[in-house]
């Protein structure tokens, strides 16, 4: 019993996983941006949140009614201005630039906030929980944080599918050049899109304060685990990426309950061990079968 | 008034220069064909038309407003709409999205999926296969229906006939006559001299960059474009 308990809590855990891993995943898709400042966008907004609950005096949830737009706004502006310089053919522009900008960003966190661990108080939302049966408890919060990736991922998913600009999106990721040619200003697409990539790293930052304390240079470690989720899932894979952010998720938990009985490697290697048996295995990732020219 | 008139252009890519002091000039509703030997120039002039490719000098405009400056997207938004070379359809859309996604300028016209289905009944079958999957021909169709969607006044055709078997060259250019009848201007490049004649009003040959022949297709005869194709001295 005490090993479904573990996959349940690790399919949970794995929810923030997903969300977190979300932007990373729609940036590389649509324009092949790597991203390696956005653990540090997801402590910024977990910072933003700290600085919105105290001055409103308002529940972390209702800070995401400020943090969400500010996170937007900056994604739109940071892309059009600057990311839009880097992106092309070649990787490694947008790696620089984002490296330097997760450097920044640490150091502007550390200035203003100092290095105190800080927290996010949900109130009892973070200690209730749903009783299934004596051995398996499910706390209400994980399950909001699973429920908010899901709905999250099914809305990009129908956006992608449906919409006149989610059409946009595939057609410039297909292929730049041809999307300018049917009227679509690509560089614009791209802002969107990383606009959407900060929105959703600002709510995953959120819920990461809240479940857990964080510092101004907790952001690197946070990065690991997005690009786990995004490379077991499959480069560029929105499905993929939930599917990558749960195994993540289980191969922690289990791994901890293997921990708690052999005390031989901590919770998080086993989910370094499966990225690598994945990259080993299949390269491409889980769902990420397609090769893109 | 010319629709399009281009003036002295001068264009190229990095160091390499394709397009030397070219004048060209196309009525409202006419329909010029471009032909030319492999680099002659007539791809690159069709970019640089479309706004993938920054002229070096010279002027290129439309409907009297000057295109400098203006990015190709914002091209589609006035009415210049293009079928690349190699089709360049986006394999992750199926045929009905690739069609819908050439509306995306919003643009009005009369120019909608069913109305291009009428132009093109080949297409009907396969709206939901994956533009990849495609045969050559069907390749083609879509690409052309996609242009068509934007409601385009100047049409740019590129090497439509390029690595299609001769009957399917003939079927997709059997579209042509409805695309044009319905006012739209064409500007085609062909490598396909017999093709180009039958299609074009006005014909015009381009040798290394430069014009070297134009007329319309009773006045010019065979080996006078053979000439100018190949850069060979007209003989005596």
């Amino acid at each position: 019993m005490e090993w479904i308990n573990a996959v349940i809590q690790g399919l949970l855990l794995g929810g923030l996983f997903a969300l977190f891993a979300t932007g990373l995943s729609l940036a590389f898709g649509v324009m092949r941006f790597v991203n390696l400042a956005h653990g540090d966008l997801a402590i910024l907004g977990a910072f933003l949140a700290v600085s919105t609950t105290a001055t409103l005096d308002v529940h972390p949830f209702v800070s995401l009614f400020v943090v969400v737009p500010i996170m937007t706004a900056l994604g739109y502006t940071l892309q059009r201005f600057v990311f839009n310089r880097t992106v092309g053919e070649d990787p490694l522009p947008s790696i620089l630039v984002t490296f330097g900008l997760g450097v920044v960003l640490q150091n502007l966190l550390l200035e203003r906030y100092s290095a105190d661990s800080r927290g996010l108080d949900a109130g009892a939302l973070e200690t209730s929980s749903l009783t299934i049966n004596d051995d398996i408890a499910v706390g209400w919060f994980p399950v909001v944080i699973l429920v908010t990736a899901l709905v999250v991922l099914i809305g990009m998913h129908l956006f992608l599918r449906r919409t006149r600009l989610g059409r946009a999106f595939r057609a410039t990721s297909d292929n730049p050049a041809t999307a300018r040619l049917m009227g679509i200003d690509d560089r614009n697409i791209y802002a969107v899109v990383m606009a959407i990539a900060f929105a959703t790293v600002a709510v995953a930052g959120v819920f990461l304060g809240i479940r857990q304390t964080f510092g101004p240079s907790d952001g690197p470690a946070q990065l690991i685990f997005g690009f786990e989720a995004v490379v077991i899932g499959g480069l560029g894979s929105l499905w993929g990426t939930l599917l990558g952010g749960l195994i993540l998720g289980v191969a922690q938990t289990v791994g901890n309950q293997i921990d708690a009985d052999y005390d031989l490697l901590s919770g998080p290697l086993y989910g370094h061990l499966i990225f690598l048996a994945v990259l080993a295995f299949r390269p491409t990732g889980l769902l990420g079968s397609r090769s893109r020219s | 008034m010319s629709l399009l008139r281009v003036s002295e252009l001068a264009a190229g890519y990095g160091d390499f220069q394709a397009l030397f002091d070219l004048d060209l000039a196309v009525d409202e509703g006419e329909t010029l064909a471009v032909i030319g030997a492999n680099g002659a120039g007539k791809t690159t002039l069709l970019r640089t038309v479309a706004g993938l490719v920054r002229a070096w000098s010279g002027e290129i405009r439309f409907d009297g407003a000057d295109l400098a400056g203006v990015g190709a997207h914002r091209r589609v938004r006035d009415g210049i709409a293009m079928v690349p070379e190699g089709r360049q359809l986006f394999p992750s859309l199926n045929v009905r999205e690739n069609l819908q996604v050439g509306a995306y300028a919003r643009r009005p016209g009369a120019w909608t999926v069913p109305r291009v289905l009428e132009v093109f009944p080949l297409l009907e079958p396969l709206l939901d296969r994956p533009a990849d999957v495609l045969s050559g021909g069907e390749q083609q169709a879509t690409a052309i229906g996609r242009a068509l969607m934007a409601n385009p006044r100047l049409l740019l055709l590129d090497e439509v006939s390029l690595g299609l078997a001769p009957v399917v060259v003939k079927q997709v250019y059997s579209a042509l006559p409805s695309i044009s009848d319905a006012g739209t201007t064409v500007l085609v490049v062909e490598q396909d001299i017999s093709q180009a004649l039958a299609v074009a009003d006005r014909v015009m040959c381009l040798l290394e960059g430069r014009v070297s022949l134009e007329g319309t297709p009773d006045q010019l005869d065979r080996s006078e474009i053979t000439a100018a194709y190949f850069g060979l001295e007209a003989v005596g």
